[in-house]
């Protein structure tokens, strides 16, 4: 149980990059990335995961309870609105793509077009 | 009790995270990104982090997938006009 | 290079990146440890500064300078994502027909509509309080706006979303975290440091800097989100090619 955690966010992680590096259609590759991504979530969550304590919120708390670590939440929780606005810049990049050069298979996207 | 939790919570996400890496149609997977992204939720809510559970819930489970469902459809759009390439395969 | 030998070569990375990635864990503080240093300091330091939540003390005091270079990176994006998805010059924008929506659906979304962007500003106003805060909350009433389009049609969502008040927001939002870091030189400490009064611990005006700071992120998050959906749906919906 002592390490459970860290390996299920290096499976998500692989797992994701194995479903980007054999996408035969871009949109998909970004999705396939956004889950690479939560892989990183898994793990900064779980490394501040203490057993036994609460939310880090002390408006309904006594001082000195015990509390999760704060710093990876708050790691976490910019990087997730912030990854959702690099996605769209990713799918605005495929959308591009598919208008200059009609097609979102990376297989055939060969050869550079000005 | 709460590690029982943790542990279901971790399956389940890694559960959807393979069905959403393994999912080739990027309609589909903007479906399993939804699911993905409510199990993430119930994953830091159990890990007693809810600011992240109500960030991951809103983007998790809304802004990402529409954005790739409007992907999709503008995508689809143009092969109304010339022949889809993308319909082979 | 065929794709078999990607794959092989994929195995090959992959199996060798889980099994460093697996001897790190076995390193790693065990899951679930009674002992976070640097957790138990953030703690002392937000409650030091009055504010309750202590991961928007985290975001938007300790760790500020670091949130600012994150907000940049969602102004970046958001900027980017709209150069790209401009009108080109062989588009043109085609006005799509309203289609019928059900009695039920539309009475559904007049009723949530309110509720939601309530509940998206209760989110905001309560970051230094409980769970919540300007990321979270701007998503919320980003997303919320869009069960006009769900209830109504597309001018419906047009009416309750003017995006050139919503863009100039978006960036005077952006240049206002900045400003406000200013406030911490004029006071004639470092970049971003929290020299407002710290007020009551566990009301609304805690905190000193960081209910301010949450409110500038929390409205440049809503309007950026609103935007980016905006450029997309336009794509999708109304945007065809010559």
């Amino acid at each position: 149980m002592s390490v459970f955690p860290y390996l299920m966010a290096g499976w998500i992680l692989l797992v994701g990059i194995y479903g980007l590096a054999t996408s035969r259609n871009l949109i998909q590759a970004v999705g396939c990335l956004s889950v690479a991504q939560s892989a990183t979530y898994v793990l900064l969550l779980a490394v501040g995961y203490r057993r036994g304590a609460t939310a880090p919120v002390f408006s309904d708390l006594p001082v000195g309870a015990p509390v999760v670590d704060p710093v990876v939440q708050a790691l976490a929780l910019t990087d997730v609105v912030v990854g959702a606005t690099v996605t769209a810049v990713l799918l605005a990049l495929v959308i591009q793509l598919r208008k200059r050069h009609g097609t979102v298979d990376p297989e055939r996207l060969t050869g550079l077009r000005g | 009790m709460s590690d029982t939790l943790v542990v279901l919570a971790l399956l389940l996400v890694a559960v959807a995270a393979t069905g959403a890496a393994l999912t080739r149609d990027p309609a589909r997977q903007a479906v399993v990104l939804a699911l993905l992204g409510l199990s993430l939720t119930v994953l830091f809510t159990v890990l007693q982090a809810p600011d992240v559970a109500l960030s991951q819930l809103g983007v998790g489970t809304a802004v990402t997938p529409l954005l790739i469902l409007l992907a999709v459809r503008k995508v689809r759009r143009f092969g109304r006009r010339e022949p889809d390439r993308d319909e082979e395969e | 290079m065929s794709r078999r030998a990607r794959l092989l070569l994929l195995a090959a990375a992959g199996l060798v990146v889980a099994g460093f990635f697996a001897a790190a864990c076995l390193r790693l503080p065990a899951f679930g440890a009674a002992v976070h240093p640097y957790g138990e300091r953030a703690v002392a330091a937000a409650l030091g500064q009055r504010t309750a939540n202590t991961v928007s003390s985290v975001n938007f005091d300790q760790r500020a300078f670091d949130t600012l270079g994150e907000e940049s990176i969602l102004y970046a994006s958001v900027l980017s994502a709209v150069l790209l998805l401009r009108l080109a010059r062989d588009e043109r924008k085609h006005e799509p027909r309203p289609a019928p929506v059900l009695p039920s659906t539309r009475l559904f979304g007049a009723v949530l509509l309110p509720v939601t962007l309530l509940t998206g500003g209760y989110v905001v106003a309560h970051g230094q309080l409980s769970p919540g805060g300007g990321f979270q909350g701007g998503v919320v009433l980003a997303s919320g706006l869009h069960l006009a389009y769900v209830a109504a049609d597309y001018r419906a969502l047009g009416r309750v979303r003017p995006l050139a008040v919503l863009d100039v927001a978006d960036a005077l939002a952006a240049g206002a975290f900045s400003v406000l870091g200013l406030v911490g030189l004029v006071a004639g400490a470092a970049f971003l440091q929290n020299t407002l009064p710290l007020g009551t611990f566990n009301t609304l005006a805690s905190g000193g800097l960081v209910p301010v700071v949450n409110a500038v992120v929390g409205v440049e998050v809503a309007s950026g989100v609103i935007v980016l959906l905006a450029q997309f749906l336009d794509q999708a919906v109304e945007v065809v090619e010559r």
